[in-house]
């Protein structure tokens, strides 16, 4: 069975709900259309050339390679981890703190399942490795984000909070608790609600993918449970991850909190 | 005999266990910055020193929780007061001798004023029997008589050895606690 082929024409009409979109966010006021639109040309042209460079690098089938393109989909993740969220840690520490999230979350996960579950020959098969490095990206993206974004803008938030339990003699473990363990899970709300609503509310696109695509339907779902696990795993890596080494570099060894390592926020 | 509470360096400042040092000036000079630093909350560039000891010769929490920082504004990171106090017997009593009503220790922080809530958290910070008290505008959203009881509390603390370094706007309150009255100008301090 083979797939039915799209033409311009059909996803030019799906671009009008980008517009509807953009329209919505000026009458609300939201704030929001000038990222949507960046945004939506960003992943037509990212996707477009990824087309053309997986098709070159599959038939390349380099490890060198394969390493290559996947750690370049890393640096981007960690760009987007790190430019999300309002306030920013001095010298790099977005950055930094983002890619060593993405690096452990996604190599651990792809690791796993291309040596156990998948088991492609050789292993590090590009048909496989990068696109399952993407799909864990793609999840460890969003709950890194999410939950770097909720730590630095709740430390700014509940600065005076915080500093109170610090000065009746809280240690900073204590003190900033609530606010990492919200932060962790908002990181990992996406992933419950994806978990939650497969199947039911919607199907999951690998899983609509593949049978789009032809694949008997309950082998795509056995496909989809497998990604699932992955997806939520290395989520959850990457937002604890996150998380703690951020929290880490906003205090000192006298266990202060140090807003002036923020970047855009109050320091008083 | 050494003094309960130095900053050396750059206020060179002593407050002797059992006395109250006010700190009076303009808003911005300095002086919450100054107790921040005591409190070892903001990095030092001067040494400070509890009974003799070094702030770095002890662990931060223990240091804070005997060198008490209330602050101008009381925050909470909790829904109920009662949340905020390991031990609500001893709060209880000591919040009627500021002339709350007992039964806030029950209540919602939202629902409290600020007199209310400034007053609680001074009371969070007496329960840990600090050695020194670094008090921001204690009494700031106080009247008169409600001003005079917390006075009263704060002065039999000083009466069992406890250091207090107070910044207040309320010259009167400056004169009736302090032994020794001191002005923040740009940062520095002058008698």
């Amino acid at each position: 069975m083979n797939p039915i082929l799209l033409q311009p024409r059909d996803i030019a009409i799906a671009a009008g709900l980008i517009v509807l979109d953009g329209v919505l966010s000026v009458a609300l006021r939201l704030r929001i259309h000038r990222q949507l639109a960046i945004a939506s040309i960003r992943m037509v042209l990212q996707l477009v050339l990824i087309g053309f460079v997986l098709r070159f690098v599959f038939a390349l089938a380099s490890p060198v390679a394969t390493l290559g393109v996947i750690l370049l989909m890393m640096a981007v993740a960690t760009r987007e981890i790190a430019s999300r969220p309002e306030r920013r840690l001095r010298r790099f520490g977005n950055e930094a703190v983002g890619a060593i999230a993405v690096v452990v979350a996604t190599g651990l996960a792809c690791l796993l399942a291309l040596t156990t579950a998948l088991r492609p020959t050789p292993w590090y098969d590009a048909r496989y490795a990068i696109p399952l490095a993407g799909i864990v990206l793609g999840s460890v993206l969003n709950a890194a984000s999410l939950a770097l974004d909720s730590l630095l803008g709740g430390v700014v938030a509940e600065r005076s909070a915080i500093e109170a339990r610090l000065a009746l003699g809280a240690p900073m473990r204590l003190a900033m608790g609530p606010l990492v363990r919200v932060s962790i899970r908002r990181g990992l709300l996406p992933i419950v609600n994806q978990m939650s609503a497969a199947g039911i509310v919607t199907l999951p696109g690998i899983m609509t993918g593949q049978v789009l695509a032809g694949l008997d339907p309950l082998e795509a779902a056995k496909y989809q449970i497998l990604l699932m696990f992955l997806l939520a795993g290395a989520s959850g890596l990457a937002a604890v991850g996150v998380v703690l080494l951020a929290a880490r570099r906003l205090t000192d060894d006298r266990q202060r909190l140090r807003l002036d390592r923020l970047r855009g926020a109050g320091t008083g | 005999m050494l003094p309960r509470l130095r900053v050396a360096g750059r206020f060179d400042l002593t407050v002797a266990a059992g006395t109250c040092v006010a700190i009076t000036g303009p808003s911005g000079s300095g002086k919450s910055r100054l107790l921040r630093l005591v409190a070892d909350l903001d990095p030092q560039d001067c040494g400070v020193f509890l009974d003799g000891v070094g702030c770095a010769a002890m662990p931060a929490p223990e240091w804070r929780r005997r060198v008490a920082y209330v602050a101008a504004e009381s925050a909470w990171w909790a829904e109920d007061v009662a949340a905020h106090f390991p031990d609500l017997a001893p709060a209880g009593r000591l919040a009627a001798e500021f002339g709350l009503r007992p039964d806030l220790m029950a209540a919602p922080v939202r629902h409290l004023s600020s007199g209310e809530r400034q007053r609680l958290a001074l009371i969070r910070a007496l329960l840990n029997r600090p050695a020194v008290l670094l008090l921001d505008e204690p009494t700031a959203a106080l009247d008169a008589a409600t001003t005079l009881r917390a006075e009263t509390v704060l002065r039999r603390c000083l009466a069992a050895g406890t250091a207090i370094l107070l910044v207040t706007h309320n010259l009167d309150q400056a004169a009736r606690m302090a032994t020794r009255h001191l002005v923040m100008r740009d940062g520095r301090l002058s008698e």
